[in-house]
């Protein structure tokens, strides 16, 4: 029953990492040197020591890594104090050109789709086993990149990566297509076929998980892949990569391509030979890409971009739960979540009480070191999002918002920002209307539930939302009045394997994981050959 | 097809004779006596002698494999698993298995008869494959949300059945066991297996490994038994939630019986068979003769889908025939642990002497013989490949299912004709078509009353392709997502919505 905890972002989501993690062997004890309650100081203090080398920096092309084409490499920086951690090969059209031309004669030669789809499992299956005997140097270089908490990354996030793939391998063997009953003497089928070359595009939030949602349906289905990593963040999909080839991947199949979006996921966007793109990341890129895909060769894209999500507090809430639940929407990952609680809207009866205890927990949320134990909040990933989230706390500042908590960046070095609260805030002010990405918690009033749903939902965005009620036919009524593609229900940021996930209106196009992922990565063919005497109909 | 490389033989010959370690009951985690001190001896048919004393549960034994399961399910932590971590503990089941595939391999040829070298490449990776197939389904499980035509919020959940008895056979023991426990055990059931009394020794093995495995106490029990005894306690009683049985039509109709006349349980059966090949003039005859042949004689003919009634259309017949004939004459019978052997001997005593009297009416009825017709040797229960010619559809050994390696050859003219004799039968289990003709295929695929067609190949079995019968051949699914919801039940749940914005 151990490993049951190992999903406690399912089970237990509002839980504090901390108090949900177990030891499960592995370096972290090592690495304690304990924490101090509030954390200003830890930020100063000389960082830990990663406990991991980088050893992968250059292109996975053909199942070799390689320099880019041009031999230009850029650096990625470590952002708890901005210093540089490795170059890595900067990959261009070129090298996408390159690296397509592999996975083309990966999807058209084979082995790969030929291959028995019980023997894509098992391989599948061995790369899970390999992820979690690395799950250590996974996570740390996870943290190392992108500065999110080790212990996040190792007991969920690198956990969550081996069970997709698993969840993924089970698939392989069980796409179905359908016999279609036919109006007269035919034999209908419809073949789901593996859809081509696969180009997708991750972002540098959860840069494993979503290596993990992307590749996994793709190659459970028999396609193959160019992947480009955010620039942010290239480190860890390479590690993994290079574990999947040791799985037992052909060459080919799978290639990532390090590099910036307007150079090497331009080319992925717009290439002729792509023949299915799905991308990750903000809601203006998301456009960018969609506008390639429509110039070329109208490649089908699927979406998963920015959110405003409403967390909703009922007048019957636990407001102690209420409270912890709302911090951990919205504080979770830096605040770097695309479905992030970042409108919390609370009922006019617990209102002043939540708002007085918002404050005081995101006071004790333990900042610093993301490589510390216990820390719950590093830094942000660059110094471009953090200059963008200061200015959107100025402008709540500006705009009358009452501020409770934080206000600013943490320490001198890094890109740490304090835990910030905003009350009073009003539904046309910047910060309740813009995507911050960042620990920025705005909390809003409201009345009733009609006012609540309408306000809810007057956004461009529709990922996510929160509902928190013990009330059945008030959890019922808000679930279908929210127009999002997921709302929790008295948890948040409960993910799995088998949930799908994607957004209403401009937060996306289609859905990832679970069943339905498996849709984008297969073409439907429709095979009709007429009857003779048929025995039924 | 008993293709083997001398560095495998070598070894095998270490483990001809395995010893035997798991004798007795399985029930809740442990191994146990029965509770009468009885025993019962399992038979090597190379030789008929007695490999080992095996425990020989009845009605009290299955009531305490019940009662484990009934704990387990009720308040044991099985079903209240995440499918994957069910999935995980499954996994790990399938490695075991494939660890110790040499010793499964070579319980399964002296319990069984059955060829050592297709045990090995065959029968117990396919029991691994099988729990991998439904291990990957264990989180995959989907109720549906409903579409109301009022203000309503309805949805189905897909639950464990609970308990469930599952009755197999000795013809795959390994196979079968796995194609039973695997569904069962991913939708989060606890279980009672009977394995057959001819072929005991691998389910007790497998119990072992599922405990190594992870798989709680409790949720697999396998009694060793009689049908008559332990068979029917499994079937009559009052706290077995479902039964999934494989065996003859005749204990079919018996447990149906015992389950209505009990607490109504839901009952699965896959039975016998009398499975139509047809052959159209434009077949590859070489091709076809193998197809034939393989299709009867394979496993000894001990195999439900057997193609025990070929059906050859007239422009080819002579030749045909000429093929089979030769082909059945070079086919190699004798002992299952030899390479080149292609058919080891029949399962027991009462197999072999039913067969034999199959033989005995087929020659009285006035079918020719072509070929075969004897036992072979003078000790165990071999017997020559048997080919009958212009058999006639009254005749026994067309109507009845023989379980041997016993064909019964017939020419046809038209594919009416085909279609009408191919469905003149009882049974509905498979049927094999051989033709290149696109619309004779899709014609007589849907033309034949039978749960499983092949074109142009025969025994294509595979993890994602449900089986099951038509007619006296049974009902429910085995294999594929379809036997999965054998062991579900279906719960509706519906409450009323306020304020909805869309219906």
């Amino acid at each position: 029953m151990a490993s049951l905890r190992k999903c406690w972002l399912l089970s237990r989501p509002f839980s504090s990492a901390s108090a949900a993690l177990h030891s499960r062997g592995g370096n972290i004890s090592s690495l304690s040197r304990g924490i101090s309650k509030y954390s200003t100081a830890s930020a100063i203090e000389e960082p830990v020591s990663p406990p991991v080398q980088v050893n992968y920096t250059q292109l996975l092309i053909n199942g070799q890594f390689v320099k880019a084409a041009s031999e230009k490499t850029f650096p990625t920086l470590d952002p708890r104090t901005g210093d540089v951690i490795a170059h890595v090969a900067e990959g261009d059209a070129e090298d996408v050109n390159r690296a397509v031309a592999s996975a083309r004669k990966a999807f058209d030669e084979g082995p790969w789709p030929k291959m028995a789809a019980y023997e894509r499992q098992r391989i599948l299956l061995r790369f899970a086993d390999l992820i979690e005997k690395h799950n250590d140097e996974l996570a740390a270089l996870e943290t190392w990149d992108n500065g999110k908490p080790f212990e996040q990354a190792a007991k969920i996030e690198v956990p969550m990566l081996a069970r997709l793939m698993r969840y993924y391998a089970g698939w392989a063997d069980k796409i179905h297509g359908l016999t279609v009953p036919a109006d007269g003497p035919y034999h209908v089928q419809t073949l789901h076929e593996p859809i081509g070359v696969t180009g997708q595009i991750i972002p540098w939030n959860f840069p494993l998980l979503m290596y993990g949602w992307k590749i996994g349906p793709a190659l459970a289905c028999g396609n193959t892949i160019v992947l480009k990593t955010a620039e942010q963040t290239p480190l860890s999909a390479l590690l993994a990569s290079n574990l999947l080839h040791e799985a037992g991947l052909p060459p080919g199949v799978l290639n990532v391509i390090s590099g910036f979006g307007p150079t090497a996921g331009a080319a992925l966007a717009s290439h002729m030979d792509v023949d299915k793109l799905a991308f990750t990341g903000s809601t203006s890129t998301g456009k960018i890409v969609l506008q390639l895909a429509a110039r070329s060769n109208l490649k089908p894209v699927t979406l998963e971009l920015g959110g405003k999500s409403p967390f909703i507090i009922c007048e019957d809430a636990d407001v102690d739960k209420a409270v912890e639940l709302a911090h951990f929407a919205l504080f979770f990952n830096q605040g770097q979540c695309c479905c992030a609680g970042s409108r919390t809207f609370v009922h006019e009866r617990v209102y002043d009480e939540f708002v007085e205890k918002s404050k005081a927990r995101a006071l004790k949320r333990a900042v610093g070191d993301p490589f510390k134990v216990g820390t719950e909040q590093g830094p942000q990933i660059d110094t471009e999002q953090f200059e963008k989230i200061l200015g959107y706390i100025r402008s709540g500042v500006e705009n009358g918002a009452t501020l409770e908590a934080g206000g600013g960046r943490l320490g001198n070095k890094g890109f740490y920002i304090k835990p910030t609260v905003f009350s009073n805030v009003k539904d046309d002010m910047l910060i309740a209307r813009e995507e911050i990405f960042g620990p920025v918690q705005s909390i809003l009033k409201y009345k009733d539930l009609d006012d609540v749903i309408h306000r809810a939902n007057s956004t461009p965005y529709g990922l996510a939302a929160g509902v928190f009620t013990q009330n059945l036919d008030t959890a019922n009524t808000l679930t279908r009045a929210l127009r999002a593609g997921t709302v929790w229900v008295n948890c948040f940021d409960t993910f799995d394997a088998a949930i799908p996930f994607g957004g209403y209106k401009m937060s996306g196009h289609g859905r990832e994981k679970g069943i339905y992922s498996l849709s984008n990565y297969l073409q439907v063919k429709a095979v009709v050959t007429p009857l003779k005497n048929p025995a039924w109909l | 097809m008993a293709s083997q490389n001398s560095d495998d033989s070598s070894a095998s010959i270490l483990v001809k004779n395995p010893t035997i370690k798991f004798t007795k009951l399985f029930i809740n985690g442990e191994f146990v006596d029965s509770i009468s001190g009885k025993t019962f001896e399992t038979i090597d048919p190379r030789t008929g002698e007695v490999i080992a004393k095996i425990a020989e549960g009845d009605k009290e034994d299955v009531d305490l494999a019940v009662k484990a399961a009934r704990q387990a399910f009720d308040h044991g932590t099985w079903p209240r698993l995440p499918g994957s971590e069910r999935g995980r503990i499954m996994m790990k089941f399938a490695d075991l298995i494939e660890e110790n595939a040499e010793e499964l391999a070579a319980l399964e040829t002296i319990d069984g008869g059955k060829l050592f070298s297709m045990n090995k490449a065959m029968d117990i990776p396919q029991a691994a494959s099988s729990l991998r197939y439904y291990a990957g389904a264990a989180d995959k499980i989907h109720g549906e949300v409903l579409k109301m035509s009022r203000e309503l919020h309805g949805y189905t959940l897909q639950e464990p059945i609970g308990v469930v008895g599952h009755i197999i056979p000795w013809n795959f023991p390994s196979i079968m066991f796995s194609l039973k426990v695997s569904p069962a055990l991913a939708a989060g059931c606890t279980m009672v297996v009977k394995p057959a009394e001819q072929t005991p020794l691998t389910a007790l093995f497998y119990a072992h490994l599922a405990k190594l495995a992870g798989i709680p106490n409790g949720v697999l029990n396998v009694v060793s038994g009689l049908g008559s005894t332990a068979g029917s306690a499994i079937s009559s009683h009052m706290d077995i939630d479902a039964v999934s049985f494989t065996g003859s039509t005749e204990v079919g109709r018996k447990i149906l019986q015992a389950a209505a006349a009990s607490n109504l349980k839901v009952v699965s059966l896959e039975l016998g068979g009398k499975s139509p090949l047809i052959i159209f003039d434009d077949a590859d005859v070489d091709m076809a003769a193998d197809l034939a042949l393989f299709g009867i004689l394979y496993n000894k003919g001990e195999i439900c889908v057997a193609s025990s009634r070929v059906y050859v259309q007239e422009g080819i017949y002579e030749e045909l025939v000429k093929k089979l004939v030769e082909k059945a004459k070079a086919w190699v019978v004798g002992d299952p642990f030899d390479p080149k052997v292609q058919q080891g001997p029949q399962v027991d005593k009462k197999q072999f002497e039913k067969i034999l009297s199959y033989i005995e009416h087929g020659k009285r009825e006035g079918a020719t013989l072509l070929t075969g017709g004897k036992p072979l040797g003078e000790k165990g229960y071999f017997i020559e490949p048997t080919i009958f010619a212009e058999v006639k559809e009254e005749m026994l050994i067309t109507k009845d299912e023989i379980f041997g390696p016993v064909m019964a050859l017939a020419k046809f003219k038209t594919i009416e004709e085909a279609i009408k004799r191919a469905n003149n039968t009882r049974y509905g289990l498979a049927a094999g078509i051989v033709t290149k003709d696109l619309n004779v295929a899709n014609t007589v695929s849907r033309s034949i009353r039978a749960g499983t067609i092949w074109i142009n190949c025969y025994f294509a079995f595979d993890n994602d392709i449900p089986f099951g019968g038509y007619k006296m051949s049974g009902f429910g699914k085995d294999f594929g997502l379809e036997a999965l919801h054998k062991y579900l039940q279906v719960k509706s749940v519906v409450t009323p919505l306020y304020n909805t914005p869309w219906l």
